[in-house]
């Protein structure tokens, strides 16, 4: 087993939190990981990414190379097609469908879907909205895990222990509106899977 | 034992704190900034006493960490690539009186400037100072060598050079943890000239420090950390360094058909290169920043032999190793299936809305539009993000403290007005002397220090100079009545524009002071006290 995942979005969406789970739950499950990070300068509302790889076998290299990666994950649509080169051929790509638009010369959101409908293998889905009706805006990044689970080569019921240990400190009912969130995530991949 | 999963920059510190170390010394600095903080919010500084606090620069840092090694203690010092520079006089001749207690230097570069001004490689300085330099392959490796480095450093009686890149320092894995080792007592050290560096003594130390560079060279031969690998076909060998070896790794599947010689400890070990040398066609050198081995290779080999790498143009000069660079050098070519769309924009970063520099940024601005060849003299910090739309107010940025400085220079060669905008961790860090130069000669500068107080860009540290400042400036001489304190506010537009023209047209050196917390620290702080 080995996924490549390479996370993006823009400074301050908070794609670590994303990492922070899959990295729980692939360490509790005896796998290899590497996760490089982005800190210092690009974290002002620029755009950022995360390489996060995990295999049951050791991992070399802290960079995904080029056309191998199994799957992006992206808070924002615009920051998905960035690293469409990393992408491999029957890889997936699950993104938010709300841009943040921060820059002046954010292209036409309809171009930006335009070109991420191109795309083969997509789960696209307006993770805010969901986390609202799941019951907090503050769990968007968890639905959006949701959505990425069935990629992601783990057991999904690791991915809920990951959960339950990241938000542990915070209290029941934080662990569970965040167990929804990433169920409401997951039902949405499984629908346009 | 324990498994952790930890960032490059967190196994360094966790090795330091296992290695018994008394004391980190550092100045914030990307990529190496997490080190320091890990220790500080260690159990193990809570409980035993470690000296984790910031210093004011890395020279001073530098410095402090040599005295407590002087005293038999175990110190290490943390900082970025470019803070070498400033700490160079310290590191350099640390090399010339050796250490006491085990002393290793981190410094963390950056190839592709991804949060620097250039992309210097630390080897260098080592180097320059007959000092060893350790360079871990990976996050289990950074761990494992930095203890290492410290048994070694009391061993050979040098400091040692611990270099990372920002890869490896900010990239987690598994590392496995071993026992701790406890603090050094307190010893001194048995030559009393050791530290005295007279003339007369340092040309006895220098003659020591020659005389030892076999023995450490021996080390490099023999070290755990430099491993040489058959392999089958011997058209081509190939020297990785650091981080390099993965890279190399990650396109043969582990299994590499070529004879690769991995290099982690310096000074190089030549017979294991003469080695690769000997049984190849060609040596390939693969290293993060520049051509520091390929170079030395060519000299040491001198017979002819084909040595590739960033010199003949076989790899990319500039920017950071990847696995594709390193893969289409070995015949992989790297496969893109989908291209990049064209609607995909550029996305700087920028200055946090309602951040108090932008306010001190369009006061300056408005009034600066009412002269006719205004120059600003920027530095190194957030407020370096005013070069860029929609502010554009800068016109340098070079290195910590040269706004200060440059603005002077500017002022005396006849250019009117001369600002210089500098933040208030950088002030304390590298300004103070320069303004004392501007006091000295009563120069036409008028100084911006934009105080957040923090040590916002590198995530909110605590910076040296907070609550000080004022003090600071007067006591360096500026005239009290030209130190002015404005509130960087939408509604005090109007009073800092005039307190700015009054100062600009002010002839000699005034100070002005927009204070006001970076709302991110401040946050963070709310968030703790919840
Ligand atoms: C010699 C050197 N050391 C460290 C750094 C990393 N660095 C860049 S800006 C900065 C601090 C800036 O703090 P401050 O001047 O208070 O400005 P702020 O970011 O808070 O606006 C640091 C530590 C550097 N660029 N050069
Ligand atoms: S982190 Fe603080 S100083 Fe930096 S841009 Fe944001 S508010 Fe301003």
């Amino acid at each position: 087993m080995k996924t490549d995942i390479i996370l993006s979005g823009v400074g301050g969406q908070g794609i670590l939190s994303i990492a922070a789970v899959i990295g729980e739950a692939a360490v509790s499950n005896n796998l290899y990981m590497k996760q490089a990070e982005v800190h210092g300068m690009s974290q002002r509302g620029g755009d950022v990414q995360s390489n996060l790889r995990i295999s049951d076998s050791p991992i070399a290299s802290d960079l995904i190379p080029l056309g191998k990666a199994d799957l992006i994950i992206s808070l924002e649509p615009m920051e998905a097609l960035r690293y469409l080169p990393y992408l491999s051929k029957q890889g997936w790509l699950v993104t938010n469908s709300v841009p943040f638009i921060n820059i002046s010369n954010y292209p036409a959101p309809e171009q930006v879907m335009a070109e991420i409908d191109k795309l083969p293998r997509k789960i696209v889905l307006d993770v805010e909205k969901i986390a609202k009706e799941v019951g907090s805006a503050r769990t968007a990044n968890i639905v959006m895990l949701g959505a990425s689970s069935p990629f992601l080569g783990i057991d999904y019921a690791q991915i809920e222990a990951g959960v339950r240990y990241i938000f542990g400190k915070k209290g029941d009912a934080i662990v569970s509106l965040n167990l929804k969130a990433l169920e409401a995530g997951r039902k949405v991949a499984e629908t346009l899977m | 034992m324990s498994k952790h999963l930890f960032l490059g920059d967190e196994a360094i510190a966790q090795g330091a704190l296992d290695a018994g170390i008394s004391g980190v010394y550092a100045y914030p600095g990307t990529p190496s900034t997490e080190i320091t903080e890990y220790i500080q919010a260690s159990t193990e500084a809570a409980e035993s006493p470690i000296h984790t606090r910031w210093a004011t620069n890395e020279k001073t840092a530098m410095e402090a960490a040599l005295g407590m090694s002087y005293v038999g203690k175990r110190a290490l010092v943390c900082m970025k690539h470019v803070g070498m520079n400033v700490a160079a006089d310290a590191f350099i001749n640390a090399g010339m009186t050796g250490v006491n207690g085990g002393l290793v230097v981190v410094a963390a570069d950056d190839p592709s400037m991804h949060s620097s001004q250039n992309e210097q490689d630390s080897r260098f300085y080592a180097d320059f100072a007959f000092i060893p330099v350790f360079e871990p392959s990976n996050q289990q490796e950074a761990y494992d060598m930095v203890r290492k480095a410290f048994d070694f450093s009391e061993q050979f009686n040098v400091p040692v050079l611990f270099r990372v890149t920002t890869r490896l320092a900010h990239s987690r894995a598994g590392v496995e943890t071993a026992p701790k080792k406890g603090q050094n007592n307190l010893s001194y050290p048995e030559n009393s000239a050791q530290f005295i560096l007279l003339p007369a003594n340092a040309r006895r130390r220098f003659k020591t420090i020659l005389s030892g560079i076999p023995a450490l060279s021996e080390a490099s031969e023999k070290s755990e950390f430099n491993v040489y690998k058959e392999g089958s076909d011997k058209s081509l060998g190939i020297i990785a360094c650091g981080i390099a070896y993965n890279y190399l790794m990650e396109n043969f599947a582990g299994d590499c058909r070529y004879p690769v010689l991995k290099i982690s400890q310096y000074p190089l070990p030549e017979k294991l290169i003469a080695r690769i040398a000997d049984e190849c066609d060609a040596v390939l050198v693969l290293e993060e920043g520049y051509p520091f081995v390929e170079a030395k290779i060519k000299g040491l080999l001198g017979r002819g032999i084909v040595v590739k790498g960033k010199l003949d143009g076989t790899l990319q000069r500039d920017g950071e190793l990847t696995p594709d660079s390193v893969g289409a050098v070995l015949g992989f070519a790297p496969k893109s299936e989908y291209a990049m769309p064209d609607v995909v924009q550029m996305r700087p970063p920028a200055l946090c809305q309602g951040c108090g520099h932008r306010d001190m940024y369009d006061a300056l601005n408005n009034v600066l539009r009412e002269y006719e060849n205004p120059r600003v003299f920027g530095d190194i910090g957030c407020y370096t993000l005013g070069a860029l739309p929609p502010f554009r107010a800068i016109h340098s940025c070079v290195d910590m403290g040269a706004s200060v400085t440059m603005a002077k220079g500017a002022a005396d060669g006849g250019h009117f007005p001369a600002v210089a905008v500098i933040g208030d961790s950088t002030f304390t860090h590298s300004g103070i002397t320069g303004l004392l130069d501007c006091v000295n000669e009563n120069a036409n500068v008028t100084i911006v220090i934009s105080d957040n107080e923090t040590t916002a860009m590198t995530g909110g540290q605590d910076s040296a100079g907070t609550g000080k400042i004022e003090a600071i400036c007067a006591g360096v001489g500026v005239d009290p009545a030209h130190i002015r304190v404005l509130e960087p506010l939408k509604k005090n537009m109007e009073s800092m524009m005039d307190t700015i023209r009054e100062e600009i047209n002010y002839k000699g050196v005034s100070v002005l002071i927009p204070r006001r917390e970076c709302i991110q620290t401040l946050s963070r702080k709310k968030r703790s006290k919840k």
